[in-house]
């Protein structure tokens, strides 16, 4: 049976001490520098996350054997004000062709040389449809209830 | 602590699948969820109250029954996962542009 539940986005905004150019600069092309190792879905240490700079480029990590693990990719390359890529990883914490999720990020002048980020995670709803198969998998510590308790402890260190 | 994998868990039962994707089509009262299921009317209740404990519905008075639907908030512990994610991960990219804003390449 096909469903449709509908469960809102994701919102985050962060403001940044940094002008809109450079705000942009870091994200999409310093991801390396900020994006946590342990946000990783490959099995070799991560070295490089890295998002192409044009509509329909790749979004993957690379780890530390030369290995690649998609991501997603970029839908909409509008730089310095927006940026649009698909969220491909599923509950199994793994790269899935057929999961489509969608995160948007806006650059916003916010005066003075600041910026604001406006983040968007949505389609959760597309996670869902796959949930009853999915959780054998969550058990396993590989899944988002371990990345869950590594959160927790990072948290707490 | 992990919240994603117990809603996942109790949608891996299928007559709280069923009651979610009922739900899904519209609130309903306990009554109405048992009159469609082949499981006694506690039985609904019991489901009712997992899902609800794991944020995927919730409930309201209506006169003297309670009626159930879909979090509104979604999927909660989904949401409440990607939520903390990106939290983080802003955070992080906020430190990296402000430490690096000095000096330009």
């Amino acid at each position: 049976m096909t469903k449709t539940i509908v469960p809102a986005p994701v919102r985050k905004s962060v403001q940044v001490k940094a002008p809109v150019p450079r705000a942009f600069e870091v994200f999409t092309q310093r991801m390396s520098h900020w994006w946590k190792p342990s946000h990783s879905i490959n099995a070799s240490p991560m070295v490089a996350a890295i998002i192409e700079p044009c509509a329909g480029g790749r979004w993957f990590e690379r780890g530390a054997d030369g290995s690649e693990c998609q991501w997603g990719r970029v839908l909409v390359w509008e730089p310095p004000a927006r940026l649009v890529l698909a969220w491909q990883i599923n509950a199994q914490w793994q790269f899935d062709t057929e999961l489509v999720t969608e995160l948007e990020i806006r650059f916003l002048p916010d005066g003075d040389g600041m910026t604001r980020v406006d983040l968007e995670h949505r389609h959760l709803e597309r996670f869902g449809d796959k949930a009853a198969a999915v959780r054998e998998s969550l058990d396993s510590p590989e899944g988002w209830g371990g990345l869950l308790a590594a959160f927790a402890g990072q948290a707490e260190a | 602590m992990t919240n994603v994998a117990t809603a996942l868990s109790a949608l891996g039962d299928p007559t709280r699948r069923r009651i979610f994707e009922l739900l899904a089509e519209g609130p309903r009262p306990v009554g109405a969820l048992a009159a469609l299921l082949p499981v006694s009317r506690p039985a609904v209740s019991q489901h009712l109250q997992v899902l609800k404990s794991v944020g995927l519905v919730r409930d309201h008075a209506d006169g003297a029954r309670r009626v159930y639907q879909i979090d509104p908030a979604g999927l909660g512990a989904i949401r409440a996962w990607l939520d903390q994610f990106w939290d983080r991960a802003l955070a992080d990219f906020k430190a990296e542009v402000e430490s690096t804003g000095e000096h330009q390449e």
